[in-house]
């Protein structure tokens, strides 16, 4: 349905990357703007986590659990000196300080995100360009897709993460998997357009091999429809990790993740509401910032795309 | 026509073959031994042993899948290792609740998508066109189980409108079951919603840039009636499409939501099923729902003809 859309698009988008004052139409763009500044917040809780007024996330102390936000308690450090600590978030059922979990949280979110959105924009891009370029491949490969695609991404990646035992790696393959079908459409598209342009008939009938015209004409045209391709896959991508962390079937649950604090939350969810409440709005937040971030450059770079959603 | 569903229906055994081959290759390509997995940490050798034999490891590739196959194309989908039934029988004993989710849910989205995205095409550039899209990133960006978790807190531990958890099945009575159903679909809805109603805004606006739109306004017809008759109708395909495309969404929502409202459904089992290490139930439940995700969009391309008559095959 969009394949001609996305080709024009694709066109259009790679003439917009070179068009100067590209910086400037970005910073005018409020998505951009917020989708940006959010997600510098998060990348600084994450950076400076330890230097924020947090302690250690994963120490356990049962007196102090189930405590509301704000409790006040005096902590006593390795030094073995005491000092006053507040529990801003209160504390989980295991008496874990729930700002800390929730700051550490960030770390994980956003190296999923950041790690599955490269991965499948490489590979995708990879089997893109040879099915697009190289005839005999395309068949078997869009058939590959399609059966990839017919299966449900969650599921997919539930399925996968079964198999391959909870873990960061694990996960994060499990992810990429669902992804990368619709990364290789997206390329195999432009591509399939690309080909046909004049210039790549110049090129061929000069005698220029296969690798350069990929690189020198097709390539530079699919920089612009992945970079947004990226955004949303990392949106997904930091959705479905907190979503199997929920689900208790993702990364192991000692390390603070938001699925994970989540998760935690549950049983006492009725009486202590805090413990979903405060990792669900950073998780919601961290979302919709990268949504964003992707609507206002798909708006910026590719603006044919902008006029049909 | 009728070589256009042939054609169409042949089409799909491929993607069949296709998402079988996956679910198949799945275990056995695993790296390390998956019987090893399977039985988890703590299993003595004789008991990798014996998942190894239950699920024929110790067979050739080849030997195998025709194996396997065989037992498909026959409707024996195996038998759960943690509830020690056949699967089949377990998916049967599961389904309703999932049906009647995802039933609820597809309603609840048809009747405020649609209207939604055809005012805020209609009043473009609107207050309620502004606030349809807001809705539909925000809907994006917010996670099902936290929604689910803040609706429960607002609407049932709160105001106690509703139950905090459970279900009930329809046998029990029409209020009963629908009480038990309506935050959970609300739930599940909104991303749906966030979808269709972006896609409505969007092929409805396409339309109504139309010369036959413009046609229909001068010969006097009402607002209504041109936005009813002539630009909904036209932009019924792109949206019957995305309908379809967002069942595998919905099918992702199933799993979450169940979890989050207590539902035993399918989703809940496919959870329990991969806690529990129970991989047939697993692998069987992932093929259901595909090759019905497979099968709704077959029937979708086939209602073509029908929603637009100038599509001729």
């Amino acid at each position: 349905m969009a394949t001609p859309d996305l080709v024009d698009s694709a066109a259009q988008a790679a003439a917009a990357a070179e068009r100067p004052g590209m910086v400037r139409q970005l910073a005018g763009n409020p998505s951009v703007v917020f989708g940006t500044v959010v997600l510098l917040f998060m990348v600084v809780l994450g950076l400076l986590a330890p230097t924020l007024g947090t302690i250690d996330p994963a120490s356990i102390d049962p007196v102090w659990r189930n405590k509301l936000p704000g409790t006040e308690r005096t902590l006593t450090l390795p030094s073995g000196q005491d000092v006053a600590f507040v529990h801003r978030m209160g504390t989980d059922s295991l008496g874990r300080d729930l700002y800390s979990r929730v700051i550490y949280g960030a770390r994980i979110s956003l190296i999923v995100g950041i790690v599955v959105a490269a991965i499948s924009i490489a590979v995708g891009l990879v089997i893109g360009l040879l099915s697009g370029y190289v005839r005999w491949l395309d068949g078997i490969v869009m058939r590959v897709m399609d059966g990839l695609m017919s299966i449900p991404g969650i599921l997919l990646a539930i399925g996968l993460v079964s198999l391959w035992g909870a873990g960061l790696a694990t996960v994060i393959i499990a992810i990429t998997v669902p992804e990368i079908p619709r990364v290789v459409r997206l390329v195999r598209s432009i591509v399939l357009s690309i080909r046909e342009e004049p210039y790549v008939e110049a090129a061929i009938s000069v005698g220029t091999p296969l690798v350069p015209i990929l690189y020198r004409h097709v390539l530079p045209n699919t920089i612009a429809p992945l970079l947004v391709q990226g955004t949303y896959v990392c949106a997904s991508a930091i959705l479905l990790e907190a979503l199997l962390s929920f689900l208790g079937i993702g990364i192991p649950p000692e390390t603070p993740t938001w699925g994970n604090i989540m998760a935690e939350g549950r049983v006492l969810f009725q009486v202590f509401p805090h413990n979903i409440l405060f990792p669900g709005v950073f998780l919601a937040l961290t979302i919709l910032a990268v949504n964003l971030l992707g609507d206002g450059l798909r708006d910026t770079l590719d603006p044919r795309m902008a006029k049909r959603f | 026509m009728i070589a256009f569903v042939a054609r169409r229906l042949l089409a799909t055994i491929p993607v069949l073959v296709m998402v079988a081959l996956f679910v198949f290759l799945m275990l056995r390509l695993t790296p390390g031994d998956p019987a090893a997995i399977i039985a988890g940490d703590n299993a003595t050798p004789i008991q990798i042993e014996e998942i190894r034999e239950r699920l024929g490891l110790n067979d050739p590739l080849p030997t195998q899948l025709a194996i396997w196959a065989g037992k498909l194309l026959q409707g024996d989908l195996g038998e759960s290792f943690f509830f020690k039934k056949k699967v089949t029988e377990l998916i049967l004993q599961r389904v309703e609740p999932t049906l009647a989710l995802a039933a609820s849910t597809m309603i609840v989205t048809l009747l405020v998508a649609v209207p939604l995205g055809v005012i805020a095409a209609y009043r473009q550039g609107g207050w309620i066109d502004r606030a349809v899209m807001g809705f539909s990133v925000a809907g994006f960006s917010i996670p099902v189980f936290v929604l689910g978790y803040l609706l429960i807190y607002v609407f049932a531990v709160e105001l106690k409108w509703f139950p905090v958890q459970g279900y009930k099945s329809i046998s029990a009575g029409l209020w009963p079951f629908l009480h038990r159903l309506i935050l959970p679909s609300l739930t599940l809805s909104v991303i749906y919603i966030a979808l269709i109603a972006r896609i409505t805004r969007a092929s409805v606006i396409d339309v109504l840039g139309e010369d036959y739109i413009r046609t229909a306004r001068a010969k006097g017809l009402t607002n209504r009636a041109v936005l009813v008759k002539h630009a909904l109708r036209n932009a019924a395909v792109p949206i019957v499409t995305i309908i379809g495309i967002g069942i595998a969404l919905l099918i992702g929502g199933v799993v979450v939501t169940e979890s989050v409202y207590n539902i035993p459904g399918l989703g809940r089992l496919t959870v329990d099923a991969v806690l529990g290490r129970d991989y047939p139930t697993i692998q069987a439940v992932i093929l259901v729902f595909s090759f019905v995700y497979v099968l709704i969009n077959l029937l979708i391309d086939l209602s073509y003809t029908l929603l637009d008559p100038r599509i001729r095959y």
